[in-house]
């Protein structure tokens, strides 16, 4: 079960030039609006045509630039869900599922139809029209409509944007046990952090049509490749950084030396730590344990419900001004411990969650 | 009363509707799938009839259909001339009705949610079945429309119906050309008559679509709330 995927294509911006295999481990593909994501589902799907490339699905080509090959959308058993879902407001659920089982005998139709409907809870609702569903509801037909064509690969094109916010851990949910039962190349842009994470196994990054990142998710946010994916994935701290001969490294912003345990090929020009990994020490260490350890002054706090997020300065000097150097953040409980010790605070920045990037 | 305009009339716009249906919704089709600047003549082609007089269109069609014309020629390859017979009545009003079809049913075409003809076609359908079943019926009321207003255009079709059709009592004379003829021979009576056979037509016509399509409206309005 694979999906080889090579496509370049030129856009009105930028050329679209992505290169990646999926398996049926489920593939969130992370980027930010108008990075080319929907364009290349659109490619995969058949809808759009690439300029160069290949496409195969388990072995079958559906488009080869070089040996003139390209399926039509129909004939390429690949189940899309669209952004706003694009159900037919004519057709009642049932109606709308059952479209992509023409050609089967009556008493199939039937089977298959009811099957769709348990599997995606649709019960009851087979009669009514889209317009009078709720999101979820929208969702869940939209998903049943495209597994009914017994697709060979499943794309979903930001399946969670037209859902308010309640509804959304929900529907993920939701989503999250049709992939697990689905288990063949699963495809979802997002342009959300938190849902390509929840609902990936796999992520891919794209920015201005270009593959910027590609690996197991766990991968991908503990070590960046470059700064953009660092902060795409949504790491806040970076400092410029240098390589010294004794193998420490030089957080040139930061103004300090730190031991870095990630060691890359190239040479490092960032290093950055996420605001959830800096660590507060409630009393000032002394000898071998201070590696790492930097004195810093609160700029200024905001909180959330359960957490706190601290900016920080790491110069006494810049605490009058709203310059600060790191962003970092704690559960409250923890916070009520050292929000009274006296300044400077000291924070270690552990030398296995510091990473580098090369560009 | 000879009522043979009366039945001449319904039967070329019965006709010619039924042809310029066709033909328009399938030019509007085909229109639709293209982009280039050069479709703006191919626009401008298929608008003419609306915007040239009907003297002209009429004229236009007697030099392709008659004796020395290109298709009058090839016609009469097969023992057929159009000029001066019924045919010619439906010719002219298909012709004429033809843009108020292509142009309607085209802006009601493109109406249609692009991502719900996507949809169709990764679930398997034809390029035939995405047309008949998403995109002609959710474009139907701007299609309804454009059939109802190329009726009505032939129905009224009189210059280039008289130039390429004549006026041949029994054959060729429609109810605006007996109208016309009438006033000439100054049969006011007889003129007066067939003018209230129009209006009558015409409100039927517009009336029973009226109840029609707001029957439809309801039964999908209730449809829809269930």
């Amino acid at each position: 079960m694979a999906l080889d995927v090579q496509i370049e294509k030129e856009l009105p911006d930028f050329q679209l030039n992505v290169s990646f295999c999926a398996s049926e481990a489920p593939l969130s593909i992370l980027g930010a609006s108008g990075a080319g994501k929907t364009m290349l589902l659109q490619c995969i799907a058949g809808l759009q045509r690439p300029g160069r490339g290949r496409v195969a699905l388990n072995g079958r080509i559906l488009f080869d630039s070089e040996q003139g090959i390209r399926l039509p959308a129909r004939q390429r058993r690949i189940g899309m869900v669209f952004q706003n879902y694009a159900l037919f407001p004519h057709h009642t659920v049932a109606e709308n599922i059952a479209f992509g089982l023409n050609g089967l005998s009556r008493e199939q139709r039937a089977a298959r139809l009811s099957a769709l409907i348990a599997r995606t809870h649709l019960e009851g609702l087979t009669g009514r029209y889209p317009q009078v569903l709720s999101g979820g509801e929208q969702q869940r037909t939209a998903l049943a409509r495209a597994l009914a064509i017994d697709p060979e690969a499943l794309l979903l094109d930001e399946p969670l944007s037209a859902l308010d916010t309640h509804l959304r851990s929900q529907v993920e949910g939701q989503l999250q046990e049709a992939f697990a039962a689905y288990r063949r190349p699963t495809l979802l842009v997002t342009h959300n952090i938190e849902e390509a994470y929840r609902l990936g196994e796999q992520l891919l990054v794209l920015s201005r049509g270009r593959v910027t990142a590609f690996g197991p998710k766990e991968e991908v946010f503990r070590r960046p490749p470059t700064r953009e994916v660092a902060q795409l994935t949504g790491c806040k701290n970076f400092s410029r950084a240098r390589m010294n001969a004794d193998g420490s490294v030089e957080a040139l912003d930061w103004n300090c030396r730190l031991r870095v345990e990630q060691t890359i090929s190239k040479p490092p020009a960032f290093l950055g730590i996420r605001a959830h990994h800096i660590h507060f020490l409630e009393s000032k260490p002394e000898g071998a344990s201070s590696e790492n350890v930097l004195p810093c002054w609160l700029v200024r706090a905001s909180e959330t419900p359960f957490r706190i997020t601290l900016y920080l300065s790491l110069r006494p000097s810049l605490a009058e001004t709203s310059a600060y150097d790191l962003q970092a953040e704690v559960f409250k409980e923890k916070w009520q411990r050292f929000r009274d010790l006296p300044h400077p605070w000291h924070v270690r920045l552990s030398p296995d969650s510091l990473f580098l990037m090369p560009e | 009363m000879d009522l043979s305009p009366l039945w001449i009339s319904l039967a070329t716009s019965v006709t010619a509707t039924a042809i310029t249906f066709v033909v328009g919704l399938a030019a509007a089709v085909w229109r639709e799938r293209y982009t280039s600047p050069a479709m703006a003549l191919v626009d401008g082609i298929f608008l003419l009839p609306l915007v040239l007089p009907p003297t002209v269109v009429g004229f236009l069609l007697l030099l392709l259909f008659g004796r020395n014309g290109p298709l009058g020629k090839l016609l009469l390859q097969f023992g057929a001339t159009i000029v001066f017979s019924w045919p010619a009545t439906v010719i002219a009003a298909a012709v004429v009705a033809f843009p108020l079809m292509y142009l309607t049913s085209r802006a009601a075409l493109e109406q249609v949610e692009p991502a719900l003809l996507q949809a169709a076609r990764t679930l398997g359908a034809s390029e035939w079945r995405v047309f008949r079943e998403i995109a002609l019926p959710l474009a139907w009321p701007g299609v309804l429309a454009g059939t109802i207003l190329s009726f009505a255009r032939a129905l009224g079709e009189f210059g280039a119906t008289l130039m390429i059709a004549g006026n041949i009592p029994g054959k060729t004379e429609t109810i605006p050309i007996a109208i016309y003829f009438a006033v000439e021979a100054d049969e006011t009576q007889r003129a007066l008559s067939w003018c209230a056979v129009d209006v009558v037509i015409s409100l039927a016509l517009l009336s029973g679509l009226y109840y029609w399509t707001r029957a439809q409206g309801l039964g999908r309005a209730r449809r829809m709330a269930r």
